[in-house]
């Protein structure tokens, strides 16, 4: 090592917000002050992953792992790290503060991971090439300009078996193949970065980890199939992500990566980003297609498939950006290698970004196979605050969830669709005692009505009709023939759905029938929400055993809903309460009671 | 995804701006000079004026139309389905609260429904003062800080329905002067 201390700085999303260019600049100041900045290198990455102890400072060599730091901390981690050579105890990862864990391989968050998508974020500033490069970064793309045939790379990506990482699992080699045998004069590589599931954030953690694994692949996949222009379809709402790629094609540009006469080869390739503008069903690839034509992003029928027709009607291959990053690691180190990890049914590893009731939420890459029990548990850490598991849920809004019975189910894209959910592009959402299924499921079910285009009436007329039903349900109206109606409307949904997006936006609903038919019932026969959720089913009342009269409930109510005496029992009119659940929040006597 | 606004509603530059168009207009030419000779410029150039002037107004979108020789049906339809854009002027601080589906299960929804109390506006709405817009948003990559509400592009964390008026109380203008537009 050249410097003494490399010190890298989470630049992710979630730590950025949590004021990590402070960080980065407090370090940078002490290190000026305490005369060590010859001495230090501080590299600002992308996301560790390990969101939920946000923001993270990485020391190396020690691979002393801090969490929660805040800009002021820096100059004890200067003084202290740097020049004494002593970590910082109080600002080490642990998950009891008395023994610290000091080292990123103690910590469980990462023990089962292996990371091939994610290998570089968190390693390298992905504003920096040279890093990328220093990694075996676009070591892949020469390999395949000089040494390897076309066909050679079809058959590697064959024997891989890498299947698309964008939900559907589709054998990434056949698109390719399909896209090179079309003959065309003109044809096109599209990224799809527009990542829709709304509980999830992979790709943009990938982007703005390591922007360059993408251009490489993409790249790749344009001398394979005949391609020459290239266009990454990003949500505008990823401004960091966005920024990340511009200077990562410059910098490729400058370095004659990108652009004419890639490495001298005589092969051109450039790269173009189109800013999604706001639907989700773009992240279909015909809608998405459309929408890069300046159409409104509506799905057509298929076939025929972009891979024979598509942008402009030319042979288009189109890719998730996890599905890319996969690439340039499959040329380097082989299929057969890659073939090796995972199952049967999916080789490689998938990403995940586990969030909900989990202790450790952050974005997790496992080898398929690995098991629900692993992720939730020794990788996330349980469920936050001890609470009782209810289910997980994968897939979106396109998928179902998994109950506490088949957590040991390894999974991949066969098992999780056997089990009625999906892959999805890897939300995984945990759900406590505290959720109520038919809350969330309603919740999903909004999102898919919001969201559909309009365009066939299954999709349209269907999916408002579930919604009528459950707000129905979850208001308390509901009847028992209402169950079997959904059954029957979400069927129909997904034989005569156009697209994807209304075929899959009855599995929720679908998948929580079979698993959670009591909750239904406790809301249509009790007219119950046992989870205390839905509003219309629920009352707040002050427990006067434990009230103790410190009126702080009385304070916040937004609508004087409670009265009483200080040092006295309060009381709730339910006639004036509109059931906020700030009472509830406020009180540290655990005094309001949700019934 | 609902056609909330009708085509012919669309309100123009003086109603809202009080500005004419032959301001604006020139810069408008200037961006889609930029996109002279691009393939489907149209939605990047409604981006770029909308990034400018904070939405579309008729009268510019009546020129795009004209410049790019698409018809003022086809762009009109085009900005009624995406959600990114809109037809009526923002508030001075746009309010997105996350209703992903991480933030949904952490409480996101009571969330909301306290700013909405506390701003008396409902999502898609701006304060009489113009002072604040809110609007929803799908999952911040933020979601282990959940529930997330970001104003302009300050993210707030693990964000309380008890503590909403004191969020938003540093955005407030002491003054209250609802005359400014942006
Ligand atoms: C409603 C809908 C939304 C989709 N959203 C996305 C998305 O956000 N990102 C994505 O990569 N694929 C999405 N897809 C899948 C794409 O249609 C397509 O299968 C994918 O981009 C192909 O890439 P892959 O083979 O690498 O997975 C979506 C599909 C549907 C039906
Ligand atoms: S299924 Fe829904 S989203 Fe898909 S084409 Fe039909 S209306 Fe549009
Ligand atoms: S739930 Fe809200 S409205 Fe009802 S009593 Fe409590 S604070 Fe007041
Ligand atoms: S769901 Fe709100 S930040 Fe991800």
């Amino acid at each position: 090592m050249a410097f003494r201390n490399y010190i890298l700085v989470c630049g992710g999303t979630a730590c950025e917000s949590s004021k990590a260019d402070a960080i980065y600049e407090a370090l940078m100041a002490e290190c000026n002050a305490q005369g060590v900045s010859e001495e230090v290198q501080i590299v600002k990455t992308g996301c560790f992953g390990f969101c939920e102890q946000g923001p993270i400072v990485k020391i190396l060599p020690e691979d002393s792992f801090y969490v929660q730091v805040k800009p002021e901390d820096a100059q004890e981690l200067i003084a202290e790290h740097v020049v004494k050579g002593r970590e910082v105890k109080r600002l080490l990862y642990s998950k009891d503060p008395v023994k610290r864990h000091a080292k990123v391989e103690d910590i469980k968050f990462y023990q089962k991971q292996y990371r091939i998508v994610l290998r570089n974020c968190g390693f390298i500033d992905p504003e920096n090439i040279e890093e990328y490069i220093a990694r075996e970064g676009y070591a892949a793309l020469e390999k395949v300009l000089f040494s390897m045939s076309k066909e050679d790379v079809i058959e590697e990506l064959k024997t891989a078996g890498l299947r698309g990482r964008g939900g559907a699992g589709f054998p990434t080699w056949m698109k390719w193949n399909f896209t090179k045998q079309a003959a065309s004069e003109e044809k096109f590589i599209v990224c799809n970065a527009d990542e829709g599931d709304p509980g999830a954030y992979m790709d943009r953690s990938t982007l703005e980890g390591d922007p360059h694994s993408v251009l490489e692949a993409m790249t790749i996949a344009g001398h394979t199939v005949g391609a020459q222009k290239g266009l990454i379809y990003i949500r505008a709402e990823y401004p960091l992500a966005i920024h990340r790629l511009e200077i990562a094609m410059k910098q490729a540009r400058e370095y004659g990566l990108l652009g004419t006469d890639i490495l001298g080869s005589g092969f051109d390739f450039d790269i173009e980003i189109r800013l999604g503008a706001g639907a989700f069903v773009c992240g279909e690839e015909t809608a998405l297609l459309a929408s890069i034509e300046g159409r409104r992003g509506m799905p057509v029928p298929r076939p025929p498939f972009p891979a024979v027709k598509g942008l402009w009607g030319k042979p288009t291959v189109i890719n998730n950006v996890e599905t890319w990053a996969n690439i340039p690691v499959i040329i380097i180190k082989g299929g057969d290698w890659f073939s090796q990890i995972g199952t049967q049914d999916s080789h490689g590893t998938k990403v995940f970004a586990l969030t909900g009731k989990i202790r450790n939420s952050g974005l997790v890459e496992v080898p398929m196979g690995t098991t629900l029990r692993e992720i939730i548990y020794d990788i996330g850490g349980g469920i936050a605050h001890d609470k009782a598991f209810k289910a997980v849920q994968t897939g979106g809004p396109s998928g179902g969830v998994i109950t506490k019975d088949y957590l040991d189910t390894p999974i991949d894209f066969g098992s999780l669709s056997k089990l009625g959910s999906m892959m999805g592009s890897g939300g995984m959402i945990v759900m406590d005692e505290d959720d109520c299924i038919v809350d969330v499921v309603k919740f999903y079910l909004n999102f898919s009505v919001d969201e559909s285009c309009g365009k066939c009436s299954p999709c349209r007329i269907g999916g408002r009709s579930l919604a009528n039903l459950l707000e129905k349900i979850t208001k308390g109206n509901g009847e028992m023939a209402d169950i079997d109606r959904m059954r029957e409307i979400g069927e129909a949904m997904k034989k005569a759905s156009l697209c994807a997006l209304g075929q899959t936006a009855p599995n929720p609903i679908l998948s929580t029938l079979h698993y959670f038919r009591d909750e239904y019932l406790a809301h249509i026969i009790d007219k119950k929400c046992p989870a205390g959720k839905c509003k219309s089913l629920i009352t707040y009342s002050i427990n006067p055993e434990k009230c103790i009269g410190c009126t702080a409930c009385a304070r916040k109510c937004p609508v004087g809903a409670i009265s009483g005496e200080r040092r006295a029992v309060h009381k709730i009119d339910p006639a004036a309460c509109i059931k906020c659940g700030v009472c509830f929040e406020v009180c540290k006597f655990g005094a309001v009671d949700v019934r | 995804m609902a056609e909330s606004v009708k085509v012919e509603h669309i309100p123009s530059l003086k109603q809202v701006h009080e500005m004419q168009p032959s301001e604006i207009l020139p810069v408008i030419d200037d961006i889609i000079a930029q996109y002279k000779g691009t393939k489907g410029a149209l939605i990047p150039v409604l981006q770029s004026a909308q990034n400018l002037l904070g939405y579309l107004p008729k009268d510019i979108l009546v020129h795009i139309s004209e410049s790019l020789h698409i018809p003022y049906s086809e762009v009109a339809g085009v900005v009624t389905f995406y959600s990114f854009f809109s037809t009526v002027p923002k508030g001075r601080h746009m309010v997105r609260v996350c209703l992903g589906t991480a933030c949904y299960v952490r409480g996101g929804k009571e969330v909301l429904e306290a700013i909405s109390r506390d701003l008396k506006i409902k999502v898609g709405e701006t304060t009489a003062d113009r002072q604040f817009s809110l609007e929803i948003g799908r999952c911040f990559g933020a979601c282990g800080l959940a529930p997330v509400v970001m104003i302009d592009e300050d993210v707030h964390q693990r964000v309380k329905p008890s503590k909403i008026h004191e969020m938003l109380e540093p955005y407030r203008d002491a003054e209250g002067d609802g005359h400014e537009n942006h």
